[in-house]
């Protein structure tokens, strides 16, 4: 451990496994699909088989004659159902460029999978068998597959906006002016690499499905959705069908995965309201998984360039980024924001002078629209610098565990003012990456590749690593101002004790694997001194829980589980006015410690939170002007992001016949602060590394020439299962977030953030004794093999 | 994920599977284990009108011995195969072949009948019984006839069955001591093959056979014949490819797939051989 906690914690820190888990594993769990709503009607979705077209004509006479059919719509005709467009909420620049996206597509359609036509009918199979009896009739147009290609402007997407670049983004920071090219033009050594992230499909286990429900009077709507985020969604489906706000509900059931991918307002969610209101009748869809995998969004999609200046020591001296982000046919709820969000961490875990060149355009092509996915935007960062380090190791001929050393902020420095203007709150990079390497065993891995990489070799080893720093627990509310995001970051809680001292935590995030109710109750367990099993969690359901901004970007415990201490903190301040009231004391004269407050020095005159309890509830004797009952509310807006950090490290053997790879050991050293539950942080390096690794190593989103989709299953679109992939090995550090009270840091993204540039490096490493500088994503046995062959034809 | 209105008749015998199929016509199709079938039908790339369960045929889930091969009924399912102790004495390449056969949900459902009559070329057990010189039994409204595996594959999907023949034995000719290799490469574990190879080798002959270079499962008889001529492991292994005519796909051009044959046969000799 970095410092030792000082906090005398007994329920946070230990291990426990989740109460969420019983429901799940059994098939109790009720998800959105599982509902059961009498007389709904079904909605299926005609989606264009054209990356590209205008739409000439639509025929639906023979869909709507077809059995249980009730109704079918184009996208013409549900024009007046909006009362605007759907949104997009982070307008990264003024002159943002964004077209109009409405739910169904109205005179052109801009990807495969753009919804078309709607049908309702009286059950699913009814539904779907309609689709295949609508003609629509297509002038097909040339589809924009390339993202640079697309800045050419020879085929312009969205005519109206003049051109295929909806915005260019920059952060230019410089002691004097020209002093990144002057860095450049003095560098002893510099690097310049071009790096692609391919796009991913996220793949939640559970596809979207969606339930709109009208109440029989009033025009009330409560809208089912296996949503990341249904405090947003319920903002946002209110003003785009023009609904008061307070007549919406939203509610999340179970919800199976999201990765980002269900932190978005989709055309199924509003149709499906919409729809429920013309016909008075519940409306419900759910996606198929060829479906899913061309209707909701994808991850990444960038092209990088990255420059590194460094001097004779290996110092950097200056850091120059261009990216070409591809967006997509449209902008999404935060789609321009995503490339933003990493446009801070190109220096990674880094001291760099001020001398920073970032600079991206976002792109439209005639793909499925990006955004959101586990890390974004800074899992893109990490491999870029990370990778790049390893280049500028290369061209040295120093070793990259040492070119980091030379460059690390040393822990001396945290807070750590960084050439942005950020402050990276604490970290010890060394100790982390130290770690790593002792649990590697990299001097041992190092000494073997010298025995077993001879020429010739038939099985190649390499080491790679990565060090890191994530900026999450999104956001300070004034930071995401001056990024010009639409909304603010901070989270509510409300802390309820009730006449019997059991617990209801109420929280404003939204969680879909995670285990917050696990966590948030030993949270309130620890302050309150109330036993977790009498400590219940609801959430996800804005008529419960009305205020809240939900769950992404690693914020939900710096974020949403620092506001619950604050909320416990709160009710504990009430309890001890009327403990003092009782005891006829001071409040000050008060110590609260295992839900008992006790005199100080008197430890016999004490009053237990049970006995306050009922006395807020029966309100018979309570201090003068004191409200009865046991709540309250708090809202936390965080003073910065939390900084996580860590390093991760992959020793793998390259198969140098057929390419293929074969990871013999992957270490993850990761410090994200103080530990609600251990159990949980390791499950979240588990998933996030894998999800990292399979960007590396497995999953690509494939696109023809004419933007077509060719991985719409989960036999082409390759995620890994547990046969293949490696046991890691976690470890930690920690270095408690001196911002808040918990001394907490997010871990949902850590792992994915590390690990794809990890395991490159090591591929790189295990092949560039053969003349192998760079490795493609996702490196396939196919590519590996290719890679290898070109570097022996050189 | 929503197949095509179809209908479903569950046959109790060989015959009445028969009979119901020649009632329905094209419009039929047999049901084993649905692990090929039902995968088609929720994409709708099949769309039959009639299904015809023929996986709870009983008395079509056996092994046995039949002296000179084992006789294994069209309904075994591929976990059974891959644990029977006959399989594994006999023909241990195929109980091994089978073993790898997606994974453990996929093998206590699919068939090997299903397996053989889909005729996907990707698939393990066609190659396998191929390399093996399997037989197998189909029968139909006349009676039954016995087919040479190397005559039952006529391209993409497509076997020698007629639409209202029923396979409903696969004999497979006792290994006798020869050693053989299997080698799968794909990605991930539960996926088929990208490239496959069966191989064995006994003092006087060998039978190689190639999953996923062709339309169909490949027999690489130039290997065997290098073989016989006294050629080496390495150099009958350059011949891989020799029958094969390898499709590019997301995961293999065709190039990386003629390569990646003859590393795998070598390989799958190599252990024949050792
Ligand atoms: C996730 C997954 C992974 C898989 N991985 C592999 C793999 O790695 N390797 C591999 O080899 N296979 C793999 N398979 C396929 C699996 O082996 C199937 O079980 C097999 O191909 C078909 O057998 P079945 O009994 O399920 O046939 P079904 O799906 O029921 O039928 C397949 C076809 O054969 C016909 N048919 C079935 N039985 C007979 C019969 N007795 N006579 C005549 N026609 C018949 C049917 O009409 C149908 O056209 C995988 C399947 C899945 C779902």
């Amino acid at each position: 451990m970095t410092m030792t906690d000082n906090r005398q914690n007994t329920v946070i820190g230990t291990r426990q496994l989740r109460r969420e888990d019983p429901a799940l594993l059994t098939g109790e769990a009720k998800f959105t699909n599982d509902l059961n709503l009498p007389g709904a009607l079904h909605l299926s979705i005609l989606r264009s088989p054209h990356a590209h077209a205008a739409i000439v004509s639509i025929d639906t006479a023979a869909a709507k004659a077809s059995p249980g059919v009730v109704a079918v719509y184009t996208g013409a005709e549900l024009q007046s159902q909006w009362a605007g467009p759907m949104p997009c909420a982070w307008p990264v620049t003024p002159d943002m460029k964004n077209p109009p996206h409405f739910p169904l597509a109205a005179s052109k359609v801009c990807y495969v999978g753009d919804g078309v036509v709607a049908v309702l009918a009286t059950s699913e199979s009814a539904s779907r068998d309609a689709l295949d009896l609508i003609e629509v009739e297509y002038k097909v147009l040339k589809a924009v597959v390339d993202v640079e290609e697309a800045l050419s402007d020879a085929n312009i997407i969205h005519e109206d906006l003049g051109t295929n670049k909806s915005y260019t983004w920059n952060l230019k920071i410089e002691a004097t002016e020209g002093c990144v090219e002057e860095a450049f033009q003095k560098a002893a050594f510099k690097v310049s690499e071009r790096y692609v992230q391919q796009r991913l499909l996220p793949m939640a286990m559970e596809p979207r499905a969606v339930a709109a429900v009208p109440q029989p009077f009033g025009g009330d709507i409560t809208l089912y959705s296996s949503t990341q985020i249904p405090h947003i969604l319920k903002v946002m489906a209110a003003l785009t069908l023009g609904i008061p706000e307070q007549q919406v509900r939203v509610i999340a059931p179970s919800v199976g995965g999201g990765f980002g991918s269900k932190l978005d307002v989709y055309a199924e969610e509003l149709l499906c309201m919409a729809l429920a209101r013309k016909h008075g009748l519940p409306v419900r869809w759910v996606e198929e998984r060829s479906e899913n995998s061309m209707a909701t969004i994808h991850g990444r999609g960038q092209v990088q360039y990255v420059e590194l200046a460094a001097d004779k020591s290996g110092k950097l001296t200056a850091v120059r980024v261009r990216i070409k982000a591809d967006m997509g046919a449209y902008l999404q709820l935060v789609t321009p924001g995503v490339p933003i969000l990493g446009a801070f961490l190109y220096a990674g875990v880094y001291d760099i002078p001020h001398a920073y060149d970032f600079s991206c355009d976002g792109i439209f092509t005639t793909l499925t629209p990006t955004d959101a996915y586990r890390g974004a935007g800074r899992p893109e960062a990490t491999y870029a610098i990370e990778s790049a380090m390893d280049a500028l190791a290369r061209q040295m001929k120093i070793d990259p565990f040492e070119l980091r050393k030379r460059n690390f902020i040393q822990k001396e420095q945290f807070p750590y003012t960084a050439f942005s203007g950020l402050t990276y709150d604490s970290g010890d990079h060394l100790q982390a990456a130290e770690k790593a390497a002792g649990l590697a065993d990299y001097v041992g891995i190092r000494a073997q590749q010298a025995k077993q990489n001879v020429p010739g070799a038939k099985k190649r080893l390499g080491i790679g690593m990565s060090s890191y720093f994530e900026m999450c627990g999104l956001a300070p509310s004034r930071v995401l101002a001056s990024l010009n995001y639409g909304a603010g970051g901070w989270e509510a809680a409300t802390v309820r004790i009730l006449p019997t001292c059991k617990v209801q935590v109420v929280t404003g995030t939204s969680p879909h694997g995670q285990g917050h109710e696990t966590s948030w109750a030993m949270i309130a367990s620890e302050k309150l001194g109330i036993p977790q099993e009498d400590i219940d969690v609801l959430h996800s359901d804005t008529a419960i829980s009305p205020l809240g901004l939900d769950t992404y970007g690693s914020r939900s415990l710096p974020v949403g589980g620092v506001a619950i201490a604050g909320a416990c903190d709160k009710v504990i301040d009430k309890a001890r006015l009327i403990a003092a009231h009782q005891l006829e004391c001071s409040a000050d004269d008060l110590e609260f410690a295992g839900g008992v407050f006790s005199v100080k020095g008197s430890p016999d005159r004490a009053v237990p939170m049970a006995a306050i309890a009922f006395a807020a509830f029966t309100a018979h004797n309570l201090p003068d002007g004191l409200e009865p009952n046991l709540e309250a509310q708090y809202t936390y807006d965080p003073p910065n992001f939390s900084w996580p950090f860590g390093t991760h490290m992959c020793v793998l053997e390259v198969d140098t016949e057929t390419g293929q790879i074969e990871i013999l050991k992957y270490v993850a050293v990761d410090d994200c602060g103080v530990q609600i539950n251990p159990l949980i942080v390791e499950g979240q390096v588990h998933g996030g590394v894998i999800q990292g690794l399979a960007q590396a190593l497995f999953e690509e989103a494939v696109y023809d020439t004419d933007g077509n989709l060719k991985t719409t299953t989960l036999a082409e679109y390759l995620v890994p299962a547990a046969s293949d992939v490696p046991s890691i090995t976690t470890a930690h550090t920690v270095t408690p977030s001196p911002t808040n009270q918990l001394g907490v840091k997010g871990i949902g993204e850590a792992g994915t953030i590390g690990a794809a540039s990890t395991v490159i490096n090591a591929v790189v490493d295990a092949l560039s004794g053969i003349g192998v500088t760079s490795m493609p994503m996702p490196a396939s046995p196919q590519t590996v093999w290719r890679a290898i062959q070109s570097a022996a034809k050189k | 994920m929503i197949p095509a209105a179809f209908d479903y008749k569950r046959a109790s015998s060989a015959a009445e599977a028969i009979s119901l199929v020649g009632q329905y016509g094209d419009e039929a199709k047999f049901l084993a284990g649905g692990h090929s079938l039902i995968p088609l039908m929720k994409l709708r790339l099949a769309q039959p009108a009639m299904l015809i369960d023929i996986g709870r045929i009983k008395d079509l889930s056996y092994i046995k011995d039949g002296g000179d091969f084992i006789a294994i009924g069209a309904l075994t399912r591929h976990m059974d195969v891959e644990k029977s102790a006959l399989v594994i004495k006999e023909v241990p390449l195929l109980a091994h072949a089978a073993g790898y056969v997606g994974d453990a949900q996929v093998r206590h459902r699919g068939t090997i009948g299903g397996s053989l009559a889909h005729a996907d070329s990707a698939s393990d057990l066609p190659a396998t019984t191929l390399a093996l010189g399997a037989t197998y039994v189909a029968q139909g409204p006349k009676g039954e006839r016995l087919i040479a595996a190397a005559d039952f594959y006529k391209g993409f999907l497509e076997s020698a069955l007629n639409p209202d023949e029923m396979l409903t034995e696969i004999r497979v000719p006792k290994m006798n001591g020869a050693k053989w290799g299997f080698e799968k490469f794909n990605r991930r574990a539960q996926d088929w093959a990208i490239v496959g190879v069966a191989a064995w080798r006994s003092k006087d002959a060998s039978g190689v056979a190639l999953v996923n270079m062709g339309s169909t499962p490949i027999l690489a008889t130039s290997v065997s014949d290098a073989l016989k001529s006294g050629a080496s492991v390495a150099d009958a292994a350059e011949k891989a490819a020799a029958e094969a005519e390898p499709q590019d796909d997301l995961n293999a051009s065709s190039e990386y797939r003629v390569h990646l044959a003859k590393v795998l046969v070598r390989r799958a000799l190599e252990k024949a051989t050792a």
